[in-house]
């Protein structure tokens, strides 16, 4: 996820990067990873980048901040799919938990 | 491409939904628009797939079963063969792009294999033996150590500070992607197609399609399936 400062809003967090604040710590999913102490508003992105193992890339040049996705594992630490959410070619929002109970093949393509 | 097979097998509960990873969200359009699908066909600016799914190069396929588990991890997914492994190459292109088409007409594709194991998997679900246990699905997914998922934030820099109009600061980042995940043909591919659209070699980069696909050999370029 991208950031202008080095915290962010749980909520944007949370939607950002597909990771849920719960009681019993960071869950992906079923996953959860305990957390030393209860996340405060804002998320400091520092500490969660250390707790989660998500690398904290920071653009001093264009005051950005980017976290990666979790590293030491592998790609998939779950086979619980995201909830992936991006827009159609026709700019509206498709949600992937929209076609639960059918399913699904998703195909990787580009135009490149 | 993929609307044919659709056809044949929504009817029996699958849906099929593409998505472009394409940081020119107009140059995915015109794609889509010529041919429009009944099935929902995405675009994914920040090349998130990666991120989520560990996509490292397209086209790439993803089984999620109805429970919204993923049963087998992204693989290489071709709806039948290229029309290119038989076209003749036509007389009179520059060298470099006929060089590509015979480097491209090297690149093995297992369609019929993947095609006969998702009908497969259509008709027989969790009977299916190409429905892949959990525990197998994080297993085949791909390591991520921290230099990939370091490049994932990199890509996702540049991909943000291109959108921005700041070319040459995102290539900075892209360089560094590209230097963190080399085997990452999104990350590559995609930088190159916005300095050049036969992605040649440029000042920005330091890799092409031709240069790294011959380094990697074109028979390499995409993993053999394992069904």
């Amino acid at each position: 996820m991208i950031s202008t400062s080095t915290t962010v809003t749980r909520a944007d967090f949370e939607k950002q990067t597909g990771w849920h604040i719960k009681p019993e710590g960071a869950c992906w999913g079923e996953r959860c990873i305990p957390l030393p102490e209860p996340v405060s508003e804002p998320i400091d992105l520092a500490a969660i980048s250390t707790h989660l193992s998500m690398p904290l890339v920071h653009d001093e040049e264009a005051g950005l901040w980017a976290l990666g996705p979790e590293s030491g594992g592998t790609a998939l630490m779950t086979a619980q799919a995201a909830d992936l959410m991006l827009p159609d070619w026709r700019n509206e929002t498709f949600s992937l938990s929209s076609l639960r109970g059918k399913k699904v093949l998703l195909i990787a393509w580009a135009s490149w | 491409m993929w609307q044919e097979l659709r056809n044949e097998l929504h009817p029996k509960g699958l849906e099929i939904v593409t998505i472009g990873l394409d940081a020119n969200v107009e140059a995915a359009r015109d794609v889509i628009s010529t041919n429009p699908p009944e099935h929902p066909s995405l675009i994914d600016q920040q090349h998130v797939l990666g991120a989520l799914f560990g996509v490292v190069n397209v086209p790439s396929g993803i089984w999620i079963d109805e429970q919204g588990m993923i049963v087998r991890p992204p693989e290489p997914a071709f709806p039948k063969p290229s029309p290119l492994l038989d076209a003749p190459i036509p007389e009179g292109l520059p060298d470099m792009v006929r060089e590509m088409l015979q480097e491209a007409k090297k690149i093995k594709a297992e369609p019929e294999l993947y095609v006969s194991a998702l009908r497969d998997w259509v008709e027989r679900g969790s009977e299916s033996a190409y429905a892949l246990p959990p525990d197998e699905v994080i297993e085949r997914s791909r390591p991520r150590p921290i230099e990939e998922a370091t490049a994932a934030a990199h890509f996702e820099l540049g991909e943000h500070l291109h959108a921005q109009g700041n070319v040459e600061r995102a290539a900075h980042h892209w360089r560094e992607a590209h230097r963190l995940h080399p085997e990452n043909w999104t990350y590559k591919r995609q930088a190159w197609s916005l300095a050049d659209p036969v992605q040649g070699p440029t000042d920005l980069y330091e890799g092409s399609w031709l240069g790294d696909v011959r380094k990697t050999g074109a028979e390499n370029y995409y993993p053999p399936l394992d069904m």
